[in-house]
């Protein structure tokens, strides 16, 4: 306990530990972050998969960063810096009939369509401003509660109250249903209506009809009540989103320490003290804050035994089962997608004809097989940004669903199969395409969850869905960003209000620390 | 998957039953844990005294009992348990009790150490769903074991002279709260002075193959000094005058318990000495600490009431007559000649001075009377003969 130089131990240099250490030392602690891989930004990652192309390792479109964060962490200075801005999504069609939205508009469908998406997209933005200013805080306990958390639910009851009586009772209607059933009241295309379901699956082990799937489509939509129209492309890659996080974070003062992986946190009695790394060090602070995932952390970091037991069974059942996997393509030429105007191939593209070809290719996931017919979130980042590959080459990144994290034949025989599974379904969009393969690789959950430490590979720390979020986020027990472990914290995406780089549990989760010390501080004085 | 017992019969019989049946002349039966248990044998005023004057046999064959094996055996139990299990040493038995997350009783059971990474739980409740949960995170392997064995708990002042009658050598030497083995028809008879009276007693543990035979060994040994089974109407009288509480009367098992608020934790039980908060991690301890730091919502007393009406379901009041606490069981207990009751009091009632009164209802021949009948505290269980803890034990 001799160690003085830091009073605050964060585990992770993901954007969300950087974010709580940025705040944190801004506030005034001294913050020591430990990261376990050789640079920080977590799954905000450019790695060089084939020799002169590099790509977006983990996430790879820029959908949900809170601008207040970026604002407050002046992330423009430290190097961030957008090689596209409010992409369009282009709905790929295997005859070349796609549809492309744009914010609110949406064309190649019917007149219908398109009043009812810009219906639907109003009305969602509408719906996102409620989650906006509930995602803002910490969220609110309905036992035990404080007057911070009276108003919390005064703002969120306000705020509800003012969508009116119509935007009210749809949003209490869709929230507990499906994308599939919301999709098919409002639209008559099956792609647009594939395009809505996408959003409402990706990265989640659902499928259109599974509940949870509108407000995985809402949390997934955040961004368009901060005013965005689609997700932007970094330059240089999402690593550059990790490198102005840590030099925002390293400019106010927090020390960031890589290849330093924490083996588990240290206890005094029943109090966090401390962490030892793998390499056998043992660090001291009073605060120990985590960005690992509430799997890794409690049953890895803490260990079970350190816990009560009903608490370790909300950990062993909180569902953080990814199904998502990248394929990373390295391209002699851009691809020739079947009738699209070449302008639109640095677009976020999607691969999914109809809402009952995702159902399909899900349910391959609910019996532990990968999908035989694979849907697609494809960005190729080169058409925007040529830091990423020689002159002339390209670069294609896509999360691929689905492919269950527990998959019965194991990844060590089905990466290979499914990786040419996924390549052939590009062949039908993009004919000539794997001639043009260069180099391919394909990043199943399993080897996520190994570079990115995430618990089942999943960019959410855990499932976005309503029994696992909001007031409940990640579990009873470990919500408001603390643990029954006292001096150890909550940071990271398994934490309200859930994954995506948005850096709002990062900031939250800083808040709740000053906070709660401030508070013990003064029962103590 | 093959059939358990439980799935063939509703409700079971336990390895005894064709020696407890001949003898159960009032064919008065109840089922306790999915077994046929005798509420009385013959008349429940001989069989509570037989356990105080000689020896009294209690089938307690369809109390739960668990075997936790495994190198972490110890610290699974200590993560389990609100006392320190380290504590208790191979060849001892301890008290227990184990909360929920929230600090409420789930159960109270004793633990039996019977070797190196070997350990018997014997509880009233089925808990296998909430042990195989504590265990995560642990090498230990759990097994339900209540069929397989059965048990007899034999009680009373002339229960050592009647185990050593049955050839059972030394056992006079066996400490309170002891194990020890013997031979016994070529099995092993597992011996714990242990029991539920708060008198000199034992409880034996044997392979259910083994029952019949020790049944006939341990009433022939003990027919001169007045062996006599009891049921447990006579048992219930014992352990309300030995102060100690029951699973189901005086709390309500944190898992059965459907109304928000009415499970109780230890220190709501009068069972403060056996939490120990510097054994490090084990369930509740958070819940528990911050109990002790604002305080109870309940006490558990010990209450003796004037006259001899038993207070069974009555409320305590103060002196102006408003409702401070209630009684969970009670009895006129015959050898120390006392109305007792077990009451659990809205704190911060039930200290040694306060003025309270039962409210006792009794009915003669459709006649009901309400009697107010002053109550004290009592500190210690008012039936606790020195011969309970007297070793080498006395031999009469």
């Amino acid at each position: 306990m001799t160690d003085k130089r830091f009073d605050t131990i964060i585990i992770g240099a993901g954007h969300n530990g950087l974010v709580c250490a940025a705040y944190l030392a801004k506030a005034g602690r001294k913050v020591l972050v430990l990261e376990a891989a050789s640079q920080p930004g977590g799954a905000a990652a450019t790695r060089e998969f084939h020799p002169g192309f590099r790509v977006s390792s983990g996430a790879h479109l820029l959908t949900q960063l809170n601008p207040g964060v970026a604002k407050d962490l002046g992330l423009a200075s430290h190097g961030l810096d957008y090689a596209a801005r409010d992409l369009k999504t282009v709905a790929l069609a295997e005859d070349g009939a796609h549809l492309v939205i744009d914010g609110g508009s949406v064309s190649g469908v019917s007149g219908n369509d398109a009043v009812a998406y810009a219906k639907f997209h109003s009305q969602n933005r509408r719906f996102g401003k409620v989650l906006d200013g509930f995602f803002s805080r910490r969220q609110p306990t309905l036992v035990d509660r404080s007057w911070d958390d009276a108003f919390s639910l005064l703002k969120l009851g306000w705020s509800l109250k003012r969508l009116g009586k119509e935007d009210m009772q749809d949003l209490m209607r869709v929230g507990l249903i499906n994308i599939y059933d919301v999709a098919n009241e409002h639209f008559d295309s099956e792609l647009l209506k594939a395009a809505v379901a996408m959003d409402g699956v990706l990265g989640s082990h659902m499928g259109p009809r599974s509940p949870n799937t509108v407000y995985g489509y809402l949390h997934r939509h955040i961004a368009d009540a901060w005013g965005n129209s689609g997700p932007a492309l970094v330059r240089g890659g999402m690593g550059a989103v990790g490198q102005a996080f840590a030099e925002a974070a390293r400019g106010f003062g927090a020390e960031i320490r890589c290849d330093s992986k924490v083996a588990r946190v240290e206890m005094q009695g029943c109090h966090a003290t401390g962490v030892t790394l793998e390499s056998g060090e043992t660090l001291f602070a009073d605060t120990i804050v985590s960005n690992a995932d509430p799997k890794t952390t409690f049953e890895k970091l803490v260990g079970y035994p350190n816990l009560d037991a009903g608490f370790s069974r909300r950990v062993h059942n909180f569902r953080s089962r990814g199904v998502s996997a990248k394929l990373h393509l390295a391209l002699d030429t851009l691809p020739d997608f079947r009738g699209l105007d070449a302008a639109l191939a640095g677009q976020r593209l999607l691969l999914a004809p109809t809402m009952d070809h995702i159902e399909r290719a899900f349910n391959h996931a609910k019996y532990g097989e990968y999908s035989r017919a694979p849907v697609m979130e494809i960005s190729i980042p080169s058409v925007h940004d040529d830091s990423l590959t020689p002159a002339g080459k390209h670069v294609l990144s896509a999360i691929v669903q689905f492919a269950p994290y527990a998959l019965r034949e194991g990844w060590d025989s089905g990466k290979e199969v499914f990786k040419r599974i996924a390549l052939e379904q590009l062949e039908r969009y993009a004919p000539g395409i794997n001639n043009r393969v260069l180099a391919s690789e394909l990043s199943t959950p399993v080897d996520l969850e190994r570079e990115f430490g995430m618990a089942g590979g999943h960019w959410h720390h855990g499932e976005i869905a309503l029994d696992q979020a909001l007031l409940m986020r990640p579990m009873p027990g470990a919500h408001q960003y603390r643990t029954p472990i006292p001096g150890l914290y909550l940071c990271g995406a398994g934490s309200h209000p859930g994954g995506g780089i948005m850096g709002l549990a990062g900031r939250n989760a800083a808040e709740a620390v000053i906070k709660h010390r401030k508070d013990r501080e003064e029962r103590a004085a | 998957m093959s059939l358990r017992p439980h799935d063939e019969r509703m409700v079971m019989p336990t390895p005894f039953a064709p020696r407890v049946a001949a003898l159960c002349q009032t064919n008065d039966w109840y089922t306790w844990a999915g077994y046929t248990t005798p509420n009385t044998f013959e008349e429940v005023g001989l069989e509570y005294f037989a356990m105080r004057n000689s020896t009294g046999v209690f089938d307690l064959s369809p109390m739960t009992k668990y075997r936790i094996t495994g190198p972490d055996a110890e610290a699974f139990l200590n993560r389990v348990m609100v006392r320190d299990v380290r504590k208790i040493k191979p060849g001892r038995v301890g008290y227990t009790v184990w909360c929920t997350d929230e600090g409420m009783v789930h159960d109270d059971g004793t633990i039996f150490h019977l070797a190196q990474d070997d350990y018997r739980l014997c509880a009233q409740e089925r808990c296998m769903d909430w042990l195989h949960w504590s265990a995560l995170g642990f090498d230990v392997e759990i097994v339900d074991e209540t069929a397989g064995i059965a048990a007899l708990a034999v009680q009373g002042p002339t229960s050592c002279a009647t185990l050593r009658n049955m050839g059972l050598s030394g056992i006079e030497n066996l400490k309170p709260f002891g194990v020890a083995t013997f031979p016994f028809n070529g099995a092993e008879l597992l011996v714990s002075r242990t029991g539920y009276t708060g008198d000199l007693g034992y409880e034996l543990w044997i392979d259910a193959q083994q029952a019949l035979p020790l049944w006939d060994a341990l009433f022939a040994a003990g027919r001169e000094r007045l062996i006599r089974p009891v049921g447990s109407e006579a048992l219930g009288i014992a352990r309300i005058e030995a102060g100690f509480i029951m699973a189901g009367e005086d709390f309500v098992p944190a898992e059965q318990v459907v109304r928000h608020g009415r499970a109780r934790s230890p220190f709501e039980l009068g069972l403060e000495w056996l939490v120990d908060f510097d054994k490090g991690p084990f369930t509740g301890r958070n819940a528990l600490l911050k109990e002790k730091r604002e305080g109870s919502r309940y006490r558990f007393v010990i209450l003796d009431i004037e006259g001899n009406k038993p207070a069974n379901h009555s409320f305590i009041l103060d002196k102006h007559g408003r409702t401070i606490g209630h009684v969970t069981s009670a009895a006129w207990c015959p050898t120390a000649k006392s109305n007792i009751a077990l009451a659990s009091m809205n704190m911060p009632w039930g200290r040694d001075d306060d003025e309270m009164y039962a409210e006792i209802y009794y009915n003669r021949e459709l006649h009901w009377t309400r009697l107010l009948s002053r109550c004290r505290v009592r500190r210690d269980p008012v039936f606790n003969p020195p011969r309970r803890r007297a070793t080498p034990a006395q031999d009469l």
